[in-house]
């Protein structure tokens, strides 16, 4: 894994990122309080459970919160320097694509399943190159081909439902990168596809990244693909970052109760069990979460000062976790 | 026996080449025989169709030729005038037939108007949501519920009667009919994941509106379309017996209808025969927009 270059101004920059969602039940903090730095080059994991509020990140980072329940109530979000809460819905339209893009979780949907792949590649390409029909065509061949999809010509006249959900997936990463963004989110990129295809997906992305130079901001829930992927790691529970490290420190000494949890429920092929450890109980409800570490409820190390939330403890450069075992008030007697 | 023959006799015509063979022909033609389409709503609907477009050539008379000699004809007295003639000689058939050109004219303007504006409303309207959302369908709200007969009394007063005029009333109370329909659809089709994907690809919300949301909502257009060509028929009929539109003696259903309103007794085929023509050709219309939301549309069943 080539070293990544942090002396610089980081690329995208995400501070105290905060997005609620006032629903009728109550105020649901999907995001709470979200900081990571993203430099050139480097790919940076959000591991947590389902609605953890890795998405929501994502969305929020693009300006496309669902409205209208959604709203970022805090933070700040620099990409290269310009404050995206407060860019105009022009300005945005010009970033997304072409300054950030993404890739969605399930290959199947996001693409128009009434255009022809080709349609839909150019339509994005459009937006950056003006030219001739024939010229289009063929940098979108050319985008096909970039992704490793067989000949690229013929399948620019193919319809979504001619394709397999790899060939699609492939066409959505086509599109995402059509534009050179400088940002690339890929949420769950690999989920709905079949495991062999999962491999050659993640390959593909690396050379991608390999040959564009972009930042990847990998949403996951499968640990194995942030060992494999990722120069960083944040690990998030209920709308925060427990834990942040790089994926070396992270697996070698993973500090916050909750990451270790994750880390033992990976099935480890070379050891027998008879139960794979889960984590006990449910993740919280984002509406009503606890007061202190919501995390506590479910964690076999709480102990009374995990009713107020943890300050953050540096456990090693660059390697911070959010858990009052780090203070020395924590005791073993238990 | 007979599915053994029938696949038998297609692998031959596979072999031969030959497009307009008989055997050919019948098999096509059986084909579309087979097919579980509405055939009785089709052949009136063509009829209709047929009639409106080629009526010079198909009415035996003028429509508006006063013969006094040939007048209160029966249907079936003199076959000259097979569904015999008004108190002023006019032959009824011809009128039907040009009546048939009246309604798809006006039908096809007020409902074109209608469907144009009504689907722009509810395109912007489902996909901007929050308060142009709110405001458009407030507007579709008011003019749901204003009722059209006195939209086209209101008009017909201030703008006086015509052809236009009516069309005029009709399109401004059925565009929201659109509007509401294409709105559900709408709202549905925008939270699906391409339209999120083209706003992630940086796609202006115009382009989304009319590249991802339009064509996948199309199906429902076609469904509301063929369901209100049926009422605006009938309104169009209700608004010239009224009186409101189209002048006297005009080749209208519903003019014809009131024109024979007095004779009920002594000439009933005066009003009967545009009357009976009405509703079969709005059912027609109805049967066919119901078998076409089947079809392509399940899910509406319950919702038109």
């Amino acid at each position: 894994m080539a070293k990544i270059d942090r002396s610089g101004e980081p690329l995208l920059s995400v501070q105290d990122l905060r997005t609620y969602f006032y629903t009728r039940s109550g105020v649901v903090k999907a995001v709470d309080g979200i900081s990571f730095d993203l430099h050139p080059g480097e790919t940076l994991g959000i591991v947590g459970e389902s609605g953890s509020g890795k998405s929501m990140t994502a969305w929020s980072i693009l300006g496309l919160v669902p409205q209208p329940a959604g709203k970022i109530v805090g933070g700040k979000i620099f990409f290269k320097g310009q404050d995206l809460l407060e860019a105009s819905p022009s300005e945005m339209r010009q970033i997304r694509g072409s300054g950030i893009s993404m890739v969605m979780q399930d290959p199947l949907t996001s693409l128009n399943p009434v255009f022809t792949i080709g349609s839909q590649v150019i339509e994005s390409l459009r937006m950056e190159n003006k030219g001739p029909a024939a010229k289009l065509r063929e940098m979108a061949a050319a985008l096909l081909a970039k992704v490793s999809i067989p000949s690229p010509e013929t399948r620019l006249h193919a319809y979504p439902h001619e394709m397999s959900g790899g060939m699609r997936q492939r066409v959505v990463g086509a599109i995402a990168i059509s534009r050179s963004p400088s940002v690339l989110i890929a949420d769950e990129p690999t989920t709905s596809l079949d495991a062999t295809v999962q491999l050659q997906y993640l390959k593909l992305l690396k050379e991608i990244q390999e040959t564009t130079g972009a930042a990847i901001i990998f949403i996951t829930h499968d640990l194995g693909i942030v060992a494999n992927m990722c120069d960083r790691v944040g690990v998030m529970y209920a709308g925060k970052f427990v834990e942040q490290a790089d994926v070396l420190p992270l697996f070698d000494n993973p500090s916050h109760p909750y990451t270790q949890a994750l880390m033992r429920s990976v099935p480890d092929l070379e050891v027998d069990v008879a139960h794979l450890p889960s984590i006990e109980g449910q993740p919280p409800s984002l509406d009503d979460l606890p007061p202190g570490c919501a995390f506590a409820p479910r964690c076999e190390h709480a102990f009374d000062k995990c009713d107020t939330y943890p300050d953050t403890f540096t456990i090693a450069e660059g390697h911070t976790s959010n858990c009052w075992r780090h203070s020395g008030d924590y005791s073993v007697a238990d | 026996m007979a599915t053994f023959e029938e696949s038998g006799s297609e692998i031959v015509s596979d072999a031969e080449p030959k497009l307009l063979s008989i055997k050919n022909i019948a098999s096509t033609a059986g084909k579309i025989l087979r097919a579980r389409l509405p055939w009785a709503p089709i052949i009136i609907m063509a009829v209709v169709v047929i009639c409106a477009i080629f009526a010079p050539l198909l009415a035996p008379h003028d429509p508006t030729d006063i013969d006094i000699g040939v007048r209160k004809l029966a249907p079936g007295e003199n076959w000259s005038y097979p569904l015999g003639t008004d108190r002023l000689g006019r032959d009824m058939l011809s009128r039907l037939i040009y009546g048939a050109r009246t309604s798809a004219f006006i039908s096809l303007v007020a409902l074109g108007a209608g469907a144009v504006v009504g689907t722009t409303v509810g395109l912007v309207s489902g996909y901007a949501g929050k308060w142009t959302d709110t405001i458009l369908m407030r507007i579709t709200d008011a003019a749901m519920g204003f009722p059209t007969i006195l939209a086209a009394m209101i008009i017909v007063t201030i703008l006086g009667a015509g052809i236009a005029n009516i069309i005029l009333a009709i399109a401004v109370t059925v565009w929201a009919r659109f509007a509401r329909m294409i709105r559900g659809e709408v709202l549905q089709v925008r939270n699906r994941d391409f339209v999120l994907a083209a706003r992630i690809t940086g796609v202006s919300p115009v382009m989304i509106i009319w590249r991802h949301i339009f064509p996948n909502v199309i199906n429902t257009l076609l469904i509301i379309l063929t369901l209100l060509v049926g009422q605006t028929i009938l309104l169009e009929a209700s608004l010239s017996f009224l009186g409101l539109g189209l002048a006297p003696g005009a080749s209208a259903w519903g003019l014809m209808v009131a024109e024979g309103r007095d004779y009920l007794i002594s000439m009933w085929w005066l009003s009967l025969l545009p009357g009976l023509v009405i509703t079969m050709v709005v059912m027609a219309f109805n049967f066919f927009g119901d078998w076409l939301r089947d079809t392509l549309d399940p899910k509406l069943r319950r919702s038109i």
